[in-house]
């Protein structure tokens, strides 16, 4: 049997089990008097009997699947006559493709010597073998498993503490899984970003401001000698959050002001979702709507007042990001506007302060803290964002001051440097990682940062 | 709360208040208020006269209307949407739910303290400068800073803070927090203060200074008290009205309440049959 159908065969068992086990604690309880008298309620010891199918059994599958090709492997090349034993790597990952192909029956027995056919044979042999004792013995141990628990349904034990000591620690593989994924791309960055550096003195990538990652393809070629200075790269990226924030604060806050204290709670109930809408709109979207209005609309506009415009400018992929980060600002800032406690809202009112008032200097004060961590965390959002930037701020690395001049962005350069062909080896695909890893230092830098001002503030009022 | 009617089942008549509810010069006159939210009465019906000066002290069971009617002689409740108000209320002989008139004015004349502690997070003399600032009583920083002493000093505060006014309010203690809460009411001027179960956060200790500062207040202000202690009814107030499931069942001198009440609720309530 294979492991995708070894698998829904394992839960049915853990089912059964768990059905015998119910079944079984009921039967103990009754001459007892009831099920108060056990130590645990039946569902516990149903659910102790499934655990204790269910999950030796999976762990050994799991197992079996992880080391299974590998060990097969090793005994189908030992196997082969010494003529036929491989020199290098290279040779041998082709002597092993041509016996599971031949296996496979993709190949021709005529076409190969007698050596690599009967190491086919022997390796059709060992995986049904395998397959077969696999079957068998997850099978026996969920069964066993099962039984066991099955005649452990006692009223002297205790099958709560067992089954929520399980759950904690399944939780905890749980939330293992997202941290680990976490460490593991770090890492993954940082040993490119290592690499690039090795090629790229560190000083040249961080105070250069030529950004030309243009490297030269063969030893002859002229002219793409490659500059890796980031600085035009991060002033582009901080122009664009800098306009991109200059909308979404004072647009994304006072709305999250009207939505709190000025709005019916029927206005409420519809606008809120409808801004908040905005953050589902795909970027791709707001891609769209920068490069094809609002980009030839601020060019157009500016050339009437006598200005000289590119066609890609940071001001448009910088006022269409701002309109996508409103609902962060106002969503967060709504939210701590509400938390800011009801009495508060009523000494200042009670004293004759109007309801503006009472928001200025009363609940604004009060909820700042918070806004500020909204507003970091729509920051950090707007630096991390790609797609509005490549489709409407252009790829041209300037080091400019002027907001109507074309840009680029640290993402959008991750972008051009990484898709298509690439070799993973030159200056070139690994200032990508560099880059990656700038980008991921300063929005955790702000993510931090917010997280920190957010929890003092929620401790104020606790 | 669960209000068993013994001894007998008393029918409470709408509208209808033993005692002495009038005075010939109020400073409320109320009459046939009801409160309601949504569909359901909160108050039902009542009609009463609280005098200029005095202070009064609303008792009844949890859930009887007291702080309701209370939020009323301020227009707090204009916040809760579904709150509706009928009847007449007057303050010095002008119409308090009148459309044109102006909240801000009425409520720097009618002040009031809650029942938890609010100080703003700002600093101690931020809080007490609070209402003379967006009320423009003082032209100078020393006018401010006189108001400012002159209200702590009047709450009996300014002996304990007065040399670190700059310091968070919300760092004092409960009842320097309440006190400071009174020294903010006071300092923009107000005829009424309005105080609603002022000390149901508070220690004993804590408790005493605030009834003996009622009874400083009681000089120059008309004060209502919500309380849900007998004893401190008795203690500070002059007159005390009994409500019941958002009737007013009884007010009376608050001797006479406490030691001779007419009506038998009332007598179930203060020798605490139900509450």
């Amino acid at each position: 049997m294979q492991t995708a159908d070894l698998l829904p065969l394992v839960l049915v068992l853990a089912a059964v089990a768990y059905g015998f086990a119910y079944m079984r604690s009921r039967a103990v309880a009754a001459p007892l008097g009831g099920i108060s008298n056990l130590k645990a309620l039946p569902a516990y010891y149903a659910a102790r009997a499934a655990l204790w199918c269910a999950i030796p059994a999976l762990v050994i599958l799991g197992a079996w699947a992880a080391f299974e090709g590998k060990v097969i492997q090793n005994i189908v090349m030992a196997s082969l006559p010494t003529e036929l034993t491989p020199q290098s790597a290279g040779h041998a990952s082709l002597t092993l493709s041509q016996i599971s192909n031949l296996a496979a029956g993709k190949l021709n027995p005529a076409m190969v010597p007698d050596g690599i056919s009967s190491a086919a044979v022997l390796l059709q042999e060992l995986r049904e073998h395998s397959s077969n004792f696999k079957s068998l013995l997850v099978v026996l141990i969920a069964v066993l498993g099962g039984t066991f628990a099955w005649t452990r349904v006692a009223p002297t034990i205790n099958a709560r503490k067992s089954v929520e000591l399980t759950l904690q620690r399944l939780f905890f593989v749980c939330a293992a899984v997202a941290i680990l994924t976490t460490i593991g791309i770090v890492f993954s960055v940082i040993f490119e970003t290592v690499r690039f550096f090795g090629k790229v003195p560190m000083s040249e990538f961080l105070f250069g401001t030529n950004w030309s990652p243009q490297t030269a393809l063969r030893a002859d070629q002229v002219g793409s000698e490659g500059a890796f200075g980031v600085i035009p790269l991060f002033t582009g990226t901080l122009m664009i959050s800098a306009i991109a924030l200059l909308i979404a604060v004072p647009v994304g806050l006072l709305s999250a002001v009207y939505l709190s204290e000025y709005a019916s709670p029927r206005m409420r109930s519809v606008v809120k979702p409808l801004l908040e809408m905005l953050a589902g709109v795909p970027t791709v979207v707001y891609g769209f709507f920068a490069a094809l209005t609002v980009a030839p609309f601020i060019r157009d506009l500016a050339l009437m007042l006598g200005l000289e415009a590119s066609s890609q400018s940071a001001l448009a992929a910088g006022l269409v990001m701002g309109i996508m980060i409103i609902p962060f600002v106002s969503s967060l800032s709504d939210d701590v506007i509400n938390a800011v406690p009801r009495s508060l809202r009523d000494g200042s009112l009670a004293l004759g302060a109007t309801q503006s008032e009472t928001m200025k200097n009363v609940i604004f004060p009060a909820a700042l803290p918070g806004i500020m961590g909204g507003i970091l965390l729509a920051a950090s959002r707007a630096i991390g964002e790609t797609m509005i930037v490549v489709m409407a701020a252009g790829l041209a690395a300037n080091l400019t001051a002027n907001p109507l001049d074309s840009v680029t962005t640290v993402t959008v350069q991750i972008v051009t440097l990484l898709t298509g062909d690439q070799e993973f080896d030159s200056a070139k695909t690994l200032a990508a990682f560099a880059l990656g890893m700038m980008l991921f230092i300063v929005t955790l830098l702000l993510n931090v940062i917010a997280l920190k001002v957010v929890r003092k503030y929620r401790e104020q009022y606790d | 709360m669960s209000i068993s009617m013994s001894p007998a089942e008393t029918t409470i008549e709408e509208g209808k208040t033993v005692g002495i509810p009038f005075s010939d010069d109020p400073k409320f006159h109320l009459r046939n208020v009801g409160v309601f939210y949504g569909e359901s009465p909160a108050i039902k019906n009542i009609s009463l006269d609280i005098a200029r000066n005095e202070v009064i002290a609303f008792i009844g069971p949890s859930g009887c209307g007291k702080s309701t009617f209370l939020r009323c002689l301020n227009r707090m409740n204009d916040s809760i949407e579904s709150c509706r108000i009928k009847g007449s209320l007057l303050l010095d002989g002008q119409d308090i739910y009148d459309p044109k008139r102006d909240v801000v004015e009425l409520r720097a004349r009618v002040g009031m303290v809650f029942q938890k502690p609010n100080p703003f997070p700002k600093s101690i003399y931020d809080n007490v400068a609070y209402g003379p600032r967006i009320h423009g009583l003082a032209n100078r920083k020393s006018d401010l800073d006189d108001i400012v002493e002159n209200s702590l000093r009047k709450a009996g505060l300014w002996n304990e803070v007065k040399d670190r006014l700059d310091a968070m309010a919300t760092g004092m203690s409960g009842g320097q927090q309440q006190r400071l809460c009174i020294a903010r009411a006071i300092a923009v001027s107000p005829e009424v203060v309005l105080m609603d179960e002022p000390c149901s956060a508070l220690d004993p200790i804590a408790t005493a200074r605030i009834e003996e500062l009622i009874a400083e207040l009681s000089e120059s202000y008309t004060i209502v008290i919500v309380t849900h202690s007998m004893q401190q009814a008795a203690r500070v107030s002059n007159r005390t009205a009994y409500f019941h499931l958002g009737h007013l069942v009884e007010v009376n001198d608050t001797s006479k309440v406490f030691t001779m009440p007419e009506h038998e609720l009332t007598e179930s309530y203060i020798t605490g049959r139900f509450g």
